[in-house]
Protein backbone atom coordinates (compact mmCIF):
# COMPACT_ATOMS: atom_id res chain seq x y z
CA UNK A 1 0.00 0.00 0.00
CA UNK A 2 1.24 3.51 -0.60
CA UNK A 3 2.72 5.40 1.89
CA UNK A 4 0.78 8.60 1.52
CA UNK A 5 1.11 11.76 4.22
CA UNK A 6 -1.01 12.63 7.35
CA UNK A 7 -3.18 14.70 5.13
CA UNK A 8 -4.23 11.68 3.15
CA UNK A 9 -4.87 8.54 5.60
CA UNK A 10 -7.99 8.60 6.64
CA UNK A 11 -9.85 9.88 9.77
CA UNK A 12 -10.28 7.95 12.59
CA UNK A 13 -7.91 4.81 11.12
CA UNK A 14 -11.16 3.48 10.14
CA UNK A 15 -10.17 1.25 6.88
CA UNK A 16 -12.98 0.54 4.55
CA UNK A 17 -13.26 -3.22 3.58
CA UNK A 18 -14.40 -2.42 -0.19
CA UNK A 19 -13.69 0.40 -2.75
CA UNK A 20 -16.70 0.79 -3.70
CA UNK A 21 -20.39 0.53 -1.66
CA UNK A 22 -21.74 -3.66 -2.22
CA UNK A 23 -25.79 -4.42 -1.50
CA UNK A 24 -26.02 -7.50 0.24
CA UNK A 25 -22.26 -8.79 0.32
CA UNK A 26 -23.08 -11.67 1.82
CA UNK A 27 -24.56 -13.22 -1.09
CA UNK A 28 -21.78 -12.31 -3.50
CA UNK A 29 -18.85 -14.39 -3.29
CA UNK A 30 -15.28 -13.13 -1.50
CA UNK A 31 -13.43 -13.23 -5.01
CA UNK A 32 -16.14 -10.69 -6.81
CA UNK A 33 -16.18 -8.36 -3.38
CA UNK A 34 -14.29 -5.11 -4.35
CA UNK A 35 -12.10 -5.30 -1.62
CA UNK A 36 -10.05 -2.61 -0.91
CA UNK A 37 -6.80 -2.33 -0.23
CA UNK A 38 -7.15 -1.82 3.11
CA UNK A 39 -8.81 -4.85 3.59
CA UNK A 40 -6.54 -8.35 4.61
CA UNK A 41 -7.89 -10.19 1.86
CA UNK A 42 -5.33 -9.01 -0.23
CA UNK A 43 -2.75 -8.98 1.72
CA UNK A 44 -1.07 -12.49 3.41
CA UNK A 45 -1.33 -12.14 7.03
CA UNK A 46 0.32 -15.85 7.75
CA UNK A 47 3.80 -15.13 8.34
CA UNK A 48 4.00 -16.18 11.75
CA UNK A 49 2.47 -19.69 10.98
CA UNK A 50 4.89 -22.14 12.13
CA UNK A 51 2.12 -25.55 11.52
CA UNK A 52 0.25 -25.39 8.71
CA UNK A 53 -3.31 -27.91 8.25
CA UNK A 54 -2.94 -30.00 5.22
CA UNK A 55 -6.36 -31.18 3.35
CA UNK A 56 -6.68 -34.59 2.39
CA UNK A 57 -9.54 -34.60 -0.46
CA UNK A 58 -9.72 -38.33 -0.62
CA UNK A 59 -10.57 -38.96 2.98
CA UNK A 60 -13.05 -35.21 3.72
CA UNK A 61 -17.27 -35.78 4.01
CA UNK A 62 -17.88 -32.19 2.97
CA UNK A 63 -19.35 -31.92 6.49
CA UNK A 64 -18.22 -28.25 6.67
CA UNK A 65 -17.45 -28.61 10.52
CA UNK A 66 -13.66 -27.16 10.01
CA UNK A 67 -15.23 -23.84 7.60
CA UNK A 68 -18.17 -22.99 10.36
CA UNK A 69 -15.56 -22.85 12.85
CA UNK A 70 -12.31 -21.21 11.46
CA UNK A 71 -11.58 -18.33 13.18
CA UNK A 72 -10.66 -16.45 10.01
CA UNK A 73 -12.59 -17.54 7.25
CA UNK A 74 -9.56 -19.93 5.51
CA UNK A 75 -11.70 -22.78 4.96
CA UNK A 76 -12.33 -22.01 1.15
CA UNK A 77 -15.27 -24.12 0.18
CA UNK A 78 -17.91 -23.94 -2.63
CA UNK A 79 -21.30 -24.78 -2.85
CA UNK A 80 -20.37 -26.89 0.47
CA UNK A 81 -17.85 -28.61 -1.29
CA UNK A 82 -14.51 -28.19 0.50
CA UNK A 83 -11.86 -26.80 -1.87
CA UNK A 84 -8.72 -25.87 0.16
CA UNK A 85 -7.04 -23.85 2.82
CA UNK A 86 -5.78 -20.19 2.27
CA UNK A 87 -2.44 -19.88 3.21
CA UNK A 88 -2.47 -16.36 3.09
CA UNK A 89 -4.80 -15.70 5.91
CA UNK A 90 -4.71 -18.95 8.08
CA UNK A 91 -2.57 -18.59 11.42
CA UNK A 92 -2.16 -22.21 12.15
CA UNK A 93 -4.04 -22.54 15.18
CA UNK A 94 -5.08 -26.28 14.10
CA UNK A 95 -9.13 -25.74 15.23
CA UNK A 96 -10.31 -27.13 11.53
CA UNK A 97 -8.17 -30.36 12.51
CA UNK A 98 -9.40 -30.38 16.32
CA UNK A 99 -13.62 -30.18 14.57
CA UNK A 100 -12.70 -32.99 12.01
CA UNK A 101 -14.70 -36.32 12.62
CA UNK A 102 -13.75 -38.21 9.43
CA UNK A 103 -11.75 -41.55 10.27
CA UNK A 104 -8.57 -40.69 9.60
CA UNK A 105 -9.33 -36.88 9.94
CA UNK A 106 -9.58 -34.70 6.53
CA UNK A 107 -7.03 -31.79 7.79
CA UNK A 108 -3.66 -32.47 9.99
CA UNK A 109 -1.09 -30.42 11.32
CA UNK A 110 2.27 -30.32 9.39
CA UNK A 111 5.31 -28.17 9.74
CA UNK A 112 4.65 -25.19 7.20
CA UNK A 113 8.05 -25.86 5.69
CA UNK A 114 7.04 -29.71 4.97
CA UNK A 115 5.83 -30.48 1.15
CA UNK A 116 2.10 -30.97 0.94
CA UNK A 117 2.31 -33.80 -1.74
CA UNK A 118 4.50 -35.61 0.62
CA UNK A 119 2.46 -34.65 3.67
CA UNK A 120 -0.42 -36.30 2.13
CA UNK A 121 1.66 -39.47 1.26
CA UNK A 122 2.49 -40.13 4.78
CA UNK A 123 -1.15 -40.03 5.52
CA UNK A 124 -2.37 -42.34 8.92
CA UNK A 125 -4.43 -45.48 7.97
CA UNK A 126 -7.66 -45.81 9.16
CA UNK A 127 -8.21 -46.43 13.22
CA UNK A 128 -10.33 -49.39 14.25
CA UNK A 129 -12.58 -49.82 17.26
CA UNK A 130 -10.58 -49.20 20.46
CA UNK A 131 -7.40 -48.73 18.71
CA UNK B 1 -41.64 8.13 20.54
CA UNK B 2 -40.35 9.60 23.88
CA UNK B 3 -42.86 12.13 25.84
CA UNK B 4 -42.04 15.90 25.82
CA UNK B 5 -41.32 17.10 29.32
CA UNK B 6 -43.09 20.28 30.01
CA UNK B 7 -40.37 22.90 31.41
CA UNK B 8 -40.85 25.66 33.16
CA UNK B 9 -39.32 28.89 32.05
CA UNK B 10 -36.83 29.17 35.32
CA UNK B 11 -36.56 25.35 36.97
CA UNK B 12 -34.63 25.02 39.85
CA UNK B 13 -31.75 22.16 38.84
CA UNK B 14 -28.89 20.90 40.10
CA UNK B 15 -25.72 20.45 37.62
CA UNK B 16 -26.41 16.58 37.61
CA UNK B 17 -29.72 17.32 36.60
CA UNK B 18 -28.25 19.70 34.19
CA UNK B 19 -26.67 17.42 32.82
CA UNK B 20 -29.46 14.69 32.61
CA UNK B 21 -32.28 16.78 30.96
CA UNK B 22 -29.64 17.95 28.62
CA UNK B 23 -29.03 14.49 27.55
CA UNK B 24 -33.07 13.76 27.59
CA UNK B 25 -33.71 16.39 25.45
CA UNK B 26 -30.24 15.34 22.49
CA UNK B 27 -32.65 12.33 22.16
CA UNK B 28 -29.44 9.53 22.62
CA UNK B 29 -29.67 6.09 21.01
CA UNK B 30 -27.06 4.42 23.46
CA UNK B 31 -26.19 5.41 27.29
CA UNK B 32 -23.84 2.73 29.30
CA UNK B 33 -23.17 3.69 32.87
CA UNK B 34 -21.76 2.97 35.50
CA UNK B 35 -22.68 5.54 38.03
CA UNK B 36 -20.00 6.66 40.82
CA UNK B 37 -19.92 9.44 43.33
CA UNK B 38 -20.62 12.62 42.96
CA UNK B 39 -22.11 12.19 38.77
CA UNK B 40 -24.62 9.33 40.11
CA UNK B 41 -27.72 11.56 39.84
CA UNK B 42 -26.62 12.38 36.36
CA UNK B 43 -27.42 8.90 35.27
CA UNK B 44 -29.77 7.95 37.86
CA UNK B 45 -32.06 11.17 36.58
CA UNK B 46 -31.74 9.89 32.68
CA UNK B 47 -32.57 6.38 33.58
CA UNK B 48 -35.64 7.62 35.57
CA UNK B 49 -36.34 9.66 32.03
CA UNK B 50 -36.28 6.52 30.51
CA UNK B 51 -38.20 4.48 32.92
CA UNK B 52 -41.13 7.35 32.48
CA UNK B 53 -40.88 7.15 29.14
CA UNK B 54 -39.29 10.19 28.17
CA UNK B 55 -36.44 9.01 26.52
CA UNK B 56 -36.19 6.59 23.92
CA UNK B 57 -32.64 5.02 23.36
CA UNK B 58 -30.85 2.54 25.07
CA UNK B 59 -29.58 2.22 28.72
CA UNK B 60 -26.87 -0.16 29.27
CA UNK B 61 -25.82 -1.03 32.91
CA UNK B 62 -22.40 -2.12 32.61
CA UNK B 63 -19.92 -4.05 35.01
CA UNK B 64 -17.08 -0.81 35.70
CA UNK B 65 -16.35 2.86 33.39
CA UNK B 66 -14.10 0.65 31.50
CA UNK B 67 -17.14 -1.03 30.18
CA UNK B 68 -19.03 2.39 30.05
CA UNK B 69 -17.27 3.49 27.76
CA UNK B 70 -16.16 0.83 25.90
CA UNK B 71 -19.86 0.46 25.69
CA UNK B 72 -20.35 3.80 24.35
CA UNK B 73 -17.32 3.77 21.75
CA UNK B 74 -18.83 0.19 20.49
CA UNK B 75 -22.21 2.10 20.11
CA UNK B 76 -21.08 5.03 18.65
CA UNK B 77 -19.04 2.96 15.98
CA UNK B 78 -22.20 1.19 15.40
CA UNK B 79 -23.72 4.37 14.52
CA UNK B 80 -25.42 6.13 17.12
CA UNK B 81 -26.06 9.13 19.30
CA UNK B 82 -24.07 8.40 22.65
CA UNK B 83 -22.95 9.89 25.92
CA UNK B 84 -22.51 9.02 29.50
CA UNK B 85 -20.97 10.33 32.40
CA UNK B 86 -18.27 9.94 35.56
CA UNK B 87 -15.80 11.39 38.17
CA UNK B 88 -12.54 10.57 40.00
CA UNK B 89 -11.45 7.14 40.23
CA UNK B 90 -13.96 5.69 37.27
CA UNK B 91 -13.05 8.28 34.80
CA UNK B 92 -9.27 7.09 35.72
CA UNK B 93 -10.90 3.39 34.87
CA UNK B 94 -12.18 5.10 31.68
CA UNK B 95 -8.75 6.61 30.92
CA UNK B 96 -7.70 4.04 28.13
CA UNK B 97 -10.63 4.10 26.55
CA UNK B 98 -10.25 7.53 26.37
CA UNK B 99 -7.80 7.37 24.15
CA UNK B 100 -9.79 4.84 22.29
CA UNK B 101 -12.43 7.03 21.38
CA UNK B 102 -11.00 10.08 20.25
CA UNK B 103 -8.39 8.35 17.60
CA UNK B 104 -11.42 6.43 16.37
CA UNK B 105 -13.22 9.98 16.11
CA UNK B 106 -16.23 9.04 17.76
CA UNK B 107 -17.88 12.56 19.03
CA UNK B 108 -19.32 10.89 22.48
CA UNK B 109 -20.61 13.44 24.98
CA UNK B 110 -18.45 12.39 28.85
CA UNK B 111 -20.42 14.95 31.32
CA UNK B 112 -17.79 14.88 34.44
CA UNK B 113 -18.38 15.67 37.74
CA UNK B 114 -15.06 16.89 38.59
CA UNK B 115 -13.70 15.10 41.88
CA UNK B 116 -10.63 14.05 43.50
CA UNK B 117 -8.68 10.85 42.86
CA UNK B 118 -7.42 8.55 45.64
CA UNK B 119 -4.74 8.16 47.31
CA UNK B 120 -6.11 9.01 50.63
CA UNK B 121 -10.32 8.13 48.99
CA UNK B 122 -12.11 11.37 48.67
CA UNK B 123 -15.49 12.40 46.96
CA UNK B 124 -15.16 15.89 46.77
CA UNK B 125 -14.81 17.75 43.80
CA UNK B 126 -11.12 18.73 42.74
CA UNK B 127 -9.61 18.50 39.13
CA UNK B 128 -7.08 15.48 39.24
CA UNK B 129 -9.96 13.59 36.90
CA UNK B 130 -10.06 16.25 34.53
CA UNK B 131 -5.92 16.95 34.30
CA UNK B 132 -5.65 13.52 34.09
CA UNK B 133 -7.65 13.06 31.03
CA UNK B 134 -6.35 15.98 29.14
CA UNK B 135 -3.92 15.25 26.88
CA UNK B 136 -6.28 12.39 25.81
CA UNK B 137 -7.44 13.74 22.78
CA UNK B 138 -11.13 14.94 23.52
CA UNK B 139 -11.75 18.76 23.44
CA UNK B 140 -12.41 19.73 27.14
CA UNK B 141 -14.88 22.13 28.31
CA UNK B 142 -15.46 23.90 31.50
CA UNK B 143 -18.28 25.03 33.13
CA UNK B 144 -18.99 27.50 36.67
CA UNK B 145 -22.34 26.06 37.36
CA UNK B 146 -25.50 23.86 36.53
CA UNK B 147 -27.09 26.68 33.89
CA UNK B 148 -23.48 26.07 32.07
CA UNK B 149 -23.22 22.04 32.48
CA UNK B 150 -26.66 22.23 30.96
CA UNK B 151 -25.57 24.57 27.95
CA UNK B 152 -22.54 23.47 27.29
CA UNK B 153 -23.96 19.65 27.30
CA UNK B 154 -26.40 20.77 24.23
CA UNK B 155 -23.26 22.39 22.49
CA UNK B 156 -20.79 19.24 23.28
CA UNK B 157 -22.97 17.17 20.67
CA UNK B 158 -23.28 20.18 18.38
CA UNK B 159 -19.84 20.27 18.43
CA UNK B 160 -18.21 16.84 18.69
CA UNK B 161 -20.61 15.40 15.68
CA UNK B 162 -19.90 18.20 13.38
CA UNK B 163 -19.27 16.83 10.32
CA UNK B 164 -15.67 18.82 10.32
CA UNK B 165 -14.69 17.79 13.41
CA UNK B 166 -16.32 13.84 14.56
CA UNK B 167 -14.47 14.27 18.08
CA UNK B 168 -15.64 13.39 21.78
CA UNK B 169 -16.16 15.71 24.09
CA UNK B 170 -16.07 16.09 27.79
CA UNK B 171 -17.74 18.53 29.68
CA UNK B 172 -16.33 19.57 33.15
CA UNK B 173 -18.26 20.68 36.11
CA UNK B 174 -16.99 20.72 39.79
CA UNK B 175 -18.27 18.01 42.11
CA UNK B 176 -20.54 19.14 44.77
CA UNK B 177 -20.22 22.74 44.52
CA UNK B 178 -22.13 22.58 41.00
CA UNK B 179 -23.23 19.02 40.72
CA UNK B 180 -25.09 19.58 44.12
CA UNK B 181 -25.92 22.81 44.16
CA UNK B 182 -29.51 23.81 42.68
CA UNK B 183 -29.60 27.04 41.18
CA UNK B 184 -31.70 28.73 38.42
CA UNK B 185 -31.65 27.16 35.36
CA UNK B 186 -33.14 28.83 32.10
CA UNK B 187 -33.54 25.74 29.81
CA UNK B 188 -34.76 25.02 26.57
CA UNK B 189 -37.90 23.44 25.59
CA UNK B 190 -37.44 19.94 24.09
CA UNK B 191 -38.19 20.93 21.36
CA UNK B 192 -36.04 23.73 20.53
CA UNK B 193 -33.32 22.13 22.09
CA UNK B 194 -33.43 19.10 20.15
CA UNK B 195 -33.58 21.52 16.94
CA UNK B 196 -30.23 23.50 18.34
CA UNK B 197 -28.60 19.66 18.77
CA UNK B 198 -30.07 18.58 14.94
CA UNK B 199 -30.44 15.15 13.87
CA UNK B 200 -27.26 13.01 14.60
CA UNK B 201 -25.33 12.56 11.16
CA UNK B 202 -23.91 8.84 10.48
CA UNK B 203 -20.48 8.78 9.35
CA UNK B 204 -18.60 5.21 8.94
CA UNK B 205 -21.45 3.51 11.26
CA UNK B 206 -20.61 -0.23 11.43
CA UNK B 207 -23.94 -1.17 11.10
CA UNK B 208 -23.71 0.71 7.25
CA UNK B 209 -23.70 -2.96 5.71
CA UNK B 210 -23.40 -1.47 2.14
CA UNK B 211 -19.87 -0.22 3.26
CA UNK B 212 -18.20 -2.30 5.75
CA UNK B 213 -15.36 -0.57 7.89
CA UNK B 214 -12.68 -1.64 10.36
CA UNK B 215 -12.19 -0.14 13.78
CA UNK B 216 -9.17 -0.19 15.71
CA UNK B 217 -6.83 -1.10 13.25
CA UNK B 218 -3.43 -1.29 14.50
CA UNK B 219 -0.57 1.11 12.93
CA UNK B 220 3.35 0.99 13.73
CA UNK B 221 5.70 3.24 13.28
CA UNK B 222 5.36 3.39 9.64
CA UNK B 223 1.60 4.58 9.75
CA UNK B 224 1.21 5.61 13.47
CA UNK B 225 2.38 8.91 13.40
CA UNK B 226 0.38 10.43 10.09
CA UNK B 227 -2.46 9.25 11.57
CA UNK B 228 -1.58 10.95 15.06
CA UNK B 229 -0.62 14.00 13.46
CA UNK B 230 -4.07 13.70 11.74
CA UNK B 231 -6.38 13.17 14.86
CA UNK B 232 -4.36 16.75 16.23
CA UNK B 233 -4.99 18.75 12.97
CA UNK B 234 -8.92 18.08 13.78
CA UNK B 235 -8.79 18.81 17.17
CA UNK B 236 -6.79 22.13 16.06
CA UNK B 237 -9.06 22.36 13.41
CA UNK B 238 -12.32 22.71 15.27
CA UNK B 239 -11.69 25.53 17.10
CA UNK B 240 -13.37 27.74 14.68
CA UNK B 241 -16.36 25.33 14.91
CA UNK B 242 -16.81 25.70 18.15
CA UNK B 243 -16.98 29.38 18.09
CA UNK B 244 -19.94 28.76 15.83
CA UNK B 245 -21.29 26.58 17.86
CA UNK B 246 -21.13 29.13 20.66
CA UNK B 247 -22.62 32.06 18.43
CA UNK B 248 -25.74 29.50 17.25
CA UNK B 249 -26.30 28.74 20.57
CA UNK B 250 -25.83 32.70 21.69
CA UNK B 251 -28.48 33.42 19.45
CA UNK B 252 -31.23 31.29 20.61
CA UNK B 253 -30.43 31.73 24.36
CA UNK B 254 -28.95 35.18 24.59
CA UNK B 255 -26.45 33.42 26.77
CA UNK B 256 -23.09 34.23 25.27
CA UNK B 257 -19.66 31.64 26.01
CA UNK B 258 -16.47 31.87 24.43
CA UNK B 259 -13.47 29.86 23.88
CA UNK B 260 -11.96 32.08 27.02
CA UNK B 261 -13.88 34.04 29.32
CA UNK B 262 -12.84 37.12 30.51
CA UNK B 263 -14.12 39.28 32.88
CA UNK B 264 -13.34 42.97 33.96
CA UNK B 265 -10.04 42.49 32.07
CA UNK B 266 -10.51 45.65 29.95
CA UNK B 267 -8.17 47.99 32.33
CA UNK B 268 -6.77 44.72 34.34
CA UNK B 269 -3.13 45.07 35.74
CA UNK B 270 -3.23 42.04 37.16
CA UNK B 271 -5.09 38.89 36.10
CA UNK B 272 -6.10 35.13 38.05
CA UNK B 273 -6.66 32.49 35.96
CA UNK B 274 -8.62 29.38 36.96
CA UNK B 275 -10.97 26.70 36.31
CA UNK B 276 -14.41 25.81 37.22
CA UNK B 277 -16.66 27.02 40.21
CA UNK B 278 -13.26 29.00 41.77
CA UNK B 279 -14.06 31.31 38.37
CA UNK B 280 -17.10 32.79 40.40
CA UNK B 281 -14.99 33.38 43.33
CA UNK B 282 -12.61 35.03 41.79
CA UNK B 283 -14.93 37.36 39.94
CA UNK B 284 -16.01 38.23 43.29
CA UNK B 285 -13.00 38.76 45.25
CA UNK B 286 -11.69 40.79 41.82
CA UNK B 287 -14.53 42.67 42.35
CA UNK B 288 -14.35 43.47 46.18
CA UNK B 289 -10.38 44.19 45.54
CA UNK B 290 -11.35 46.62 42.95
CA UNK B 291 -13.71 48.44 45.38
CA UNK B 292 -11.91 48.22 48.56
CA UNK B 293 -7.75 48.46 47.49
CA UNK B 294 -8.07 49.67 43.75
CA UNK B 295 -6.13 46.85 42.57
CA UNK B 296 -6.97 46.30 38.63
CA UNK B 297 -7.97 42.79 39.08
CA UNK B 298 -9.39 40.50 36.18
CA UNK B 299 -10.34 37.24 36.07
CA UNK B 300 -9.51 35.06 32.84
CA UNK B 301 -10.62 31.15 32.11
CA UNK B 302 -10.01 28.72 29.50
CA UNK B 303 -13.96 27.75 28.57
CA UNK B 304 -12.12 24.81 26.20
CA UNK B 305 -8.93 24.18 27.83
CA UNK B 306 -8.60 21.19 24.88
CA UNK B 307 -7.96 22.13 22.27
CA UNK B 308 -5.95 25.41 24.66
CA UNK B 309 -6.86 28.58 23.16
CA UNK B 310 -3.17 29.71 22.82
CA UNK B 311 -3.98 33.04 20.93
CA UNK B 312 -6.69 34.04 22.86
CA UNK B 313 -4.96 33.31 25.94
CA UNK B 314 -2.21 35.52 24.88
CA UNK B 315 -4.54 38.37 23.91
CA UNK B 316 -6.67 38.11 27.06
CA UNK B 317 -3.17 38.89 28.88
CA UNK B 318 -1.30 40.90 26.65
CA UNK B 319 -1.51 43.86 28.89
CA UNK B 320 -0.93 42.63 32.07
CA UNK B 321 1.90 42.95 34.31
CA UNK B 322 1.15 39.80 36.61
CA UNK B 323 -0.63 36.45 36.76
CA UNK B 324 -1.47 34.09 39.27
CA UNK B 325 -2.36 30.58 37.83
CA UNK B 326 -4.42 28.32 40.00
CA UNK B 327 -4.73 24.95 39.55
CA UNK B 328 -7.10 22.30 41.93
CA UNK B 329 -5.07 19.29 41.37
CA UNK B 330 -2.07 17.51 42.87
CA UNK B 331 0.87 18.62 41.29
CA UNK B 332 2.95 15.36 41.13
CA UNK B 333 5.64 17.02 41.71
CA UNK B 334 6.00 19.82 38.82
CA UNK B 335 3.86 23.36 38.59
CA UNK B 336 0.21 23.13 38.09
CA UNK B 337 -0.98 22.88 34.37
CA UNK B 338 -2.81 26.02 33.89
CA UNK B 339 1.21 27.60 35.11
CA UNK B 340 2.44 25.60 32.61
CA UNK B 341 -0.03 26.15 29.65
CA UNK B 342 -0.07 30.26 30.49
CA UNK B 343 3.83 29.70 30.97
CA UNK B 344 4.13 28.02 27.26
CA UNK B 345 1.36 30.24 25.77
CA UNK B 346 3.11 34.07 27.66
CA UNK B 347 6.71 33.05 26.56
CA UNK B 348 6.98 34.90 23.80
CA UNK B 349 4.82 37.36 24.09
CA UNK B 350 6.60 41.32 24.77
CA UNK B 351 5.24 41.96 28.23
CA UNK B 352 5.86 38.43 29.51
CA UNK B 353 3.96 39.18 32.66
CA UNK B 354 5.54 37.88 35.64
CA UNK B 355 3.60 33.81 36.78
CA UNK B 356 2.99 32.59 40.15
CA UNK B 357 0.77 29.38 40.70
CA UNK B 358 -1.13 28.39 43.67
CA UNK B 359 -2.31 24.75 44.71
CA UNK B 360 -5.85 25.26 46.01
CA UNK B 361 -8.85 23.28 46.91
CA UNK B 362 -7.60 19.59 46.69
CA UNK B 363 -10.41 16.99 47.84
CA UNK B 364 -12.81 20.18 48.12
CA UNK B 365 -11.17 22.35 50.22
CA UNK B 366 -13.05 25.36 49.91
CA UNK B 367 -11.63 28.25 47.71
CA UNK B 368 -12.66 31.15 50.15
CA UNK B 369 -12.36 34.85 49.09
CA UNK B 370 -10.29 35.74 51.61
CA UNK B 371 -7.69 33.39 50.18
CA UNK B 372 -8.32 35.03 46.96
CA UNK B 373 -7.63 38.17 48.55
CA UNK B 374 -4.68 37.23 49.57
CA UNK B 375 -3.37 35.74 45.87
CA UNK B 376 -4.71 39.03 44.67
CA UNK B 377 -2.42 40.94 46.52
CA UNK B 378 0.45 38.94 46.03
CA UNK B 379 -0.09 38.93 42.05
CA UNK B 380 -0.26 42.76 42.66
CA UNK B 381 2.79 42.97 44.68
CA UNK B 382 4.37 40.74 41.90
CA UNK B 383 3.31 43.20 39.12
CA UNK B 384 4.54 46.38 40.88
CA UNK B 385 8.06 45.16 41.88
CA UNK B 386 8.29 43.52 38.46
CA UNK B 387 9.25 40.09 39.08
CA UNK B 388 8.63 37.71 42.02
CA UNK B 389 8.17 38.36 45.68
CA UNK B 390 6.97 35.32 46.71
CA UNK B 391 7.79 31.67 45.54
CA UNK B 392 6.95 30.36 42.12
CA UNK B 393 4.22 27.77 43.41
CA UNK B 394 2.22 27.64 46.98
CA UNK B 395 -0.38 26.22 49.01
CA UNK B 396 -3.92 28.17 49.38
CA UNK B 397 -5.76 27.29 52.17
CA UNK B 398 -3.38 24.55 53.47
CA UNK B 399 -3.07 23.93 57.04
CA UNK B 400 0.41 23.95 58.62
CA UNK B 401 3.62 25.75 58.15
CA UNK B 402 3.99 27.61 54.97
CA UNK B 403 4.64 25.48 51.75
CA UNK B 404 5.99 26.67 49.06
CA UNK B 405 8.29 25.21 45.91
CA UNK B 406 10.87 26.90 43.44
Amino acid sequence: MQKVGWDEVSAGTILDSFSQEVDNSALVRPEDRPYADTNSYTASVADWRVLKPVYNRDICIDCQNCWVFCPDTSIISRDKKMIGIDYDHCKGCGVCVEVCPTNPKSLLMFAEQDDNEEALSQWPEKKKKGE
Amino acid sequence: MAEKMELKEVEVWDGNMAYAQAMRQAQIDVVAAYPITPSTPTVQNYSKFLADGYVDGEFVMVESEHGAMSGCIGAAAAGGRVATATSSQGYALMMETLYQASGMRLPIVLGVVNRAIAAPLNVNGDHSDMYMGRDSGWIHVATYNPQEAYDMILCAFKIGEHMDVRLPVQVHQDGFISSHTAQNVRPLQDEDAYDFVGEYQEKNAMLDFTKPVTYGAQTEEDWHFEHKAKQQKALMDSRPVIDEVFEEFEKRTGRKYNRVETYMMDDADIAIVALGTTVESARAAAQIMREEKGIKVGVVSPRVFRPFPYEKMQEALANVKAVATMDRSAPGGTVGMLFNELSGALINTDKRPVLTNYIYGLGGRDMTIENLKTIIEETNANAEAGKLTVPTQQFSGLRGPKLSFF
